[in-house]
């Protein structure tokens, strides 16, 4: 009875895992940048509408697995990946994939706001504009508004739509990349450490922009602070050197993980 | 002379800096307070006192000694308080020709006795010259040497001295521009006297071919500017239709889609183009370029001359494609990474990063670049003067000779010539002209730039 069970309890687990909803998928992924090797044959997947936190010391990869999300290593001179990632079923780095295509689907937020010397309104109209996704103006302008909603950055910016984007807060900024990202309706939105150059109220408001996104949208967040991926995330990647540690519901990487080397990153011992 | 005095100011203020810092060494090895300014401050500052105030007096003599040596001359010179000023300083150049050794003619015995007094004044000056600057030099180095101790605070004196003599640098080119400005105005202004200012910036036929002399024969002549400014602007037009696509391409090739080896290899070429003498762009106009273009248009049937505004405008395109390149190359390359990334990340392709990204956000400075260039067109003389008219025509037509105010400034300014002639003032009206439109451009461009510096 009791061999049975665990048979049972076995493939009860297996069959758990075959229907968690992975909306990306990495496998034996490494990064060359010319001669030097950043990353060695990472296996980490994305599920569905869930904040996947990547964390680890400066320089152990998780901004560079992070970019090859969604190719924007491509813009590197001398960078090579090897390996294989999916985007539900379709390989992304297949030579017949638009890598254009590519990153309408998988959208990115940046360490430092970026928005493009042009008016707030711009600043989102610009992708749903490249993308044909709006007819009339009247489509663009509920984009525009839908986008500034969703980043909850509506409210703040109504009504000065036409001053140029590079006026607003260093939070306001953020906030107006995140729904320059969300106008295009992506999939998945990668973020590299979103909050590092924001003070603690902006911080905040990121993160609460991020809880809400969850619902429509698969994140991966890569962030230096262990609070902020405590807080935001439900899943944690640790990387070191290049390597995955290992990775877990947030919970447990954060009170019991089952590698010493997580345990000492969380701890402050390293890093 | 005051080359053997200067070499032995610089020599002097280089010991000076040696001993001032060894007694400042010394002083600090005793000390038991904390020093100020470290040694090499002091020996600085010992050098400054042994060698400017000394340097100051020798400019100061070698500028003055002249008119005052004139002065003493003429005035025991027998009969020269009834003489006139310009009869005197005829004098006054023949004596100093013959007291060179140019004599042109046998000297009257009162030219010689003035040569002989000039030459016993010149060396009292000398002497006396050699005396007052040595003289200063060691005030000034004693006063350098003596100062020094622990609390004086040399490294403020030192720093203030170097900052003055900065001020003093950037004067030297504001007086320069000052006075260039003052001999424009005052030329221009007698050209005004002799012909009126309306006349001139209205006018609408440009002949200056007058009489210069009663026995000439030639043209009433007419002082109207607008022909030549409107011959300038078709050439500088035509250079620009050549130069600003051209540049602002091969600056979006270079910076966005070349390889690094082919960049290495193409932006020091293209800035050759720069480094090419304007006479060698002359030739390259008027034997190559304008042959061709006078030929395209007869088989076009335009009417056709043999120095057209075509050839010469498209030369001078070809001239300033590298300020044009090069300036909106450094604007497309300040463009932060950031602003491409978070294109890219949008899904936007190359083009439409660099149309609606790059472009924009480089403006200012593809657009400061541009007016540079322009204001270069406009200035630009050896290719005009080679390849463009003389006669001052109102056309459009590219295949027609047109002139240029530079060639007329040039023109105007070559052969029989005399300064109160309005011919001879009217190239510095055309200056004047020349020089307040570029001034103009570049304040546009400075501003423009400025006003758009900030926007990433």
């Amino acid at each position: 009875m009791n061999i049975m069970s665990e048979a049972a309890v076995e493939k009860a687990l297996d069959k758990k895992m075959s229907t968690v909803n992975f909306k990306m998928v990495g496998k034996d992924v490494s990064v060359y940048y010319g001669e030097k090797r950043a990353l060695f044959d990472v296996n980490l997947n994305v599920r569905k509408n869930t904040v996947t936190a990547l964390i680890g010391p400066s320089g152990c990869g998780k901004s560079t697995f992070l970019r090859t999300l969604n190719r924007m290593n491509d813009t590197i001179e001398g960078c090579r990946v090897v390996g294989k990632i999916t985007l539900d079923t379709d390989d992304i780095y297949d030579p017949t994939v638009d890598v254009v295509e590519l990153r309408a689907r998988v959208g990115m937020v940046f360490q430092k706001p970026n928005p493009f010397p042009k008016s707030i309104y711009e600043n989102i109209a610009y992708g749903p504009r490249i993308h044909g996704l709006a007819r009339h103006k009247a489509d663009m302008d509920e984009i525009v508004e839908n986008s500034l909603q969703k980043a909850g950055l509506w409210n703040e910016v109504k009504d000065r739509l036409q001053e140029p984007g590079t006026g607003l807060s260093g939070g306001q900024q953020q906030r107006l990349c995140i729904a320059r990202a969300v106008a295009v309706s992506p999939e998945v939105i990668l973020m590299d450490e979103p909050c590092s150059a924001l003070d603690p109220i902006a911080t905040a408001k990121v993160e609460e922009l991020i809880h809400e996104l969850r619902s429509n949208f698969t994140i991966v967040i890569v962030t230096h602070s262990m609070q902020q991926a405590a807080r935001v995330s439900q899943r944690t990647a640790m990387f070191h050197l290049g390597n995955l540690v290992e990775e877990n519901e947030t919970d447990k990487m954060f009170t019991n993980p089952d590698d010493q080397r997580t345990q000492d990153y969380i701890m402050g011992r390293f890093g | 002379m005051s080359g053997y005095l200067l070499a032995a100011l610089a020599l002097a203020a280089l010991v000076m800096t040696f001993v001032g810092s060894a007694r400042a060494r010394a002083t600090q090895n005793g000390a038991s307070e904390k020093t100020h300014s470290r040694p090499i401050y002091h020996g600085l500052n010992a050098a400054i006192w042994t060698g400017v105030p000394a340097f100051i007096f020798l400019l100061l003599w070698l500028v003055g000694q002249n008119s005052v040596i004139n002065q003493l001359v003429i005035a025991s010179f027998p009969g020269s308080e009834s003489l006139d000023a310009t009869a005197r300083s005829l004098i006054m150049s023949e004596v100093r020709q013959v007291a060179a050794g140019n004599i042109f003619k046998e000297p009257t015995p009162e030219i010689q006795a003035a040569v002989v007094h000039l030459k016993s004044l010149q060396q009292i000056s000398t002497a006396a010259m050699v005396a007052v600057v040595a003289a200063t030099m060691a005030v000034g180095a004693f006063f350098g040497y003596r100062v020094i101790d622990n609390r004086y605070r040399a490294r403020h004196s030192v720093e203030r001295s170097v900052t003055y003599f900065m001020m003093f640098s950037s004067f030297v080119a504001i007086v320069t521009t000052l006075g260039i400005i003052a001999s424009l105005v005052f030329e221009a202004f007698q050209f005004f006297t002799k012909v009126p200012v309306t006349e001139f910036l209205f006018g609408l036929r440009w002949e200056p071919q007058i009489a210069i002399r009663a026995d000439q024969v030639a043209g009433q002549g007419a002082f109207g500017v607008i022909p030549v400014l409107f011959g300038t602007f078709v050439i500088s037009l035509i250079s620009m239709i050549v130069a600003v696509p051209t540049g602002i391409l091969s600056a979006i090739y270079l910076t966005e889609y070349a390889d690094k080896r082919f960049r290495a290899v193409i932006k020091p070429l293209l800035e050759i183009l720069a480094g090419v003498p304007t006479v060698v762009y002359g030739f390259f106009a008027v034997l190559t370029v304008a042959p061709a273009v006078r030929n395209l248009g007869l088989s076009l049937g335009i009417e056709s001359s043999p120095n057209s505004a075509l050839a010469a405008g498209a030369v001078m395109g070809v001239m300033i494609i590298p300020f044009i390149s090069s300036l909106s190359d450094d604007a497309l390359a300040a463009v932060p990474r950031a602003m491409r990334e978070g294109s890219f990340a949008l899904g936007a392709t190359k083009g439409e990063t660099i149309r609606k990204v790059l472009l924009p956000a480089a403006l200012p400075g593809i657009v400061g670049g541009v007016l540079l260039a322009l204001s270069r067109a406009v200035g630009e003389t050896m290719i005009v003067v080679m390849a463009a008219g003389l006669i001052a025509k109102m056309t459009v037509n590219p295949f027609d000779a047109v002139t240029t105010v530079t060639v007329q400034i040039v023109t105007l300014l070559i052969g029989d010539s005399e300064f109160d002639n309005p011919k001879t003032l009217a190239a510095f009206a055309l200056g004047l002209i020349l020089f307040i439109v570029t001034l103009i451009l570049n304040l546009i461009a400075l501003r423009t730039v400025r006003k758009y510096r900030e926007k990433y």
